[in-house]
C-alpha cells in the first residue's frame, strides 16, 4: 500500500487531497500510468507531465525513480514559495 | 538556524530584537515577502503547504546555505493559510561576521525559497480563482549558485 497526496490544481483536477492505493507499479511513470486509466479526472490532472513534479517520501524526485520502499508519493505543480 | 511554518502573523521588529545578536555578528540583513495586488481586485491570498516537506525542504535549505556561508544565524519564517493584500507573507534573516555572506546567504535562501520548498500560491479576486504559475526566471536563478 502507498499513500498519494495531491497538492493545489492537481488536488483540485482529481477532487481529493489523499488517497491509499494498492498498486503494482514499480516505478512513478507507472504510477502515473495506472492513474490515468482510472478516470477522466485523472486523466486531465496527469495529462502534461512536464507542468508537474514529484515527491517521493517527502523529498524532491522525478518519474523515471523507483516505487520500491516508498511509502508516500506526492504529486504538485512546480512550487511558488517566497 | 531556526525555520518556522505558521498560519498566523509575525512581527518582523520583534523577530529581528531577538536575532543575530552574539559579539561575532558584524551584519544582520532580513528580507520580508508581502502580498501584492497588481490588479487592485485581489481580495486574498490562498497559500497551501505540505506539511511534513515544508519543514524538510526548509531545513535542507538553511543548511545549505550555513554549509556555503559563514553564518551567525539564519531564520525562515514562511505562513500558509488564507492572506490578504498587504500581509506578510514570510521573512528571512542572516547573520554573518561580515555583510557579503549575510547579503548572498539570503539571497540564496529567497531563491531557493522561491522553487524548492513546497508551498502553492492561490489568487482569489473579483474576476475569479487562478494559480500562481511558477515562473522560468525563478528556476534560472538557481544555476547562478
Amino acid at each position: 500500500m502507498i499513500d498519494v497526496l495531491y497538492f493545489a490544481w492537481v488536488r483540485e483536477r482529481i477532487g481529493l487531497p489523499k488517497e491509499r492505493l494498492d498498486t503494482g507499479a514499480t516505478t512513478v511513470a507507472a504510477l502515473v500510468e495506472e492513474l490515468r486509466a482510472r478516470e477522466d479526472r485523472y486523466a486531465a490532472a496527469f495529462e502534461d507531465l512536464a507542468s508537474l513534479r514529484v515527491a517521493l517520501d517527502q523529498e524532491l524526485s522525478d518519474f523515471d525513480a523507483p516505487l520500491a520502499g516508498v511509502r508516500e508519493v506526492a504529486f504538485f505543480p512546480p512550487m511558488t514559495g517566497g | 538556524m531556526a525555520v518556522r511554518v505558521q498560519s498566523e502573523s509575525f512581527d518582523p521588529g520583534a523577530e529581528l530584537e531577538r536575532f543575530g545578536t552574539g559579539p561575532d555578528v558584524g551584519a544582520v540583513v532580513t528580507f520580508t515577502g508581502v502580498v501584492r495586488d497588481d490588479s487592485g481586485k485581489l481580495s486574498r491570498m490562498e497559500i497551501e503547504h505540505y506539511p511534513g516537506m515544508t519543514e524538510r525542504a526548509l531545513a535542507a535549505i538553511e543548511a545549505e546555505a550555513t554549509a556555503r556561508w559563514q553564518l551567525t544565524g539564519s531564520l525562515i519564517i514562511h505562513r500558509y493559510g488564507a492572506l490578504a493584500p498587504g500581509e506578510r507573507i514570510m521573512m528571512v534573516a542572516t547573520a554573518a561576521r561580515h555583510r557579503a555572506e549575510a547579503f548572498a546567504a539570503a539571497e540564496f535562501l529567497m531563491d531557493y525559497l522561491k522553487s524548492r520548498a513546497p508551498f502553492w500560491k492561490k489568487e482569489i479576486g473579483a474576476d475569479g480563482t487562478s494559480w500562481v504559475a511558477a515562473k522560468d526566471a525563478d528556476e534560472a536563478a538557481l544555476t547562478r549558485w
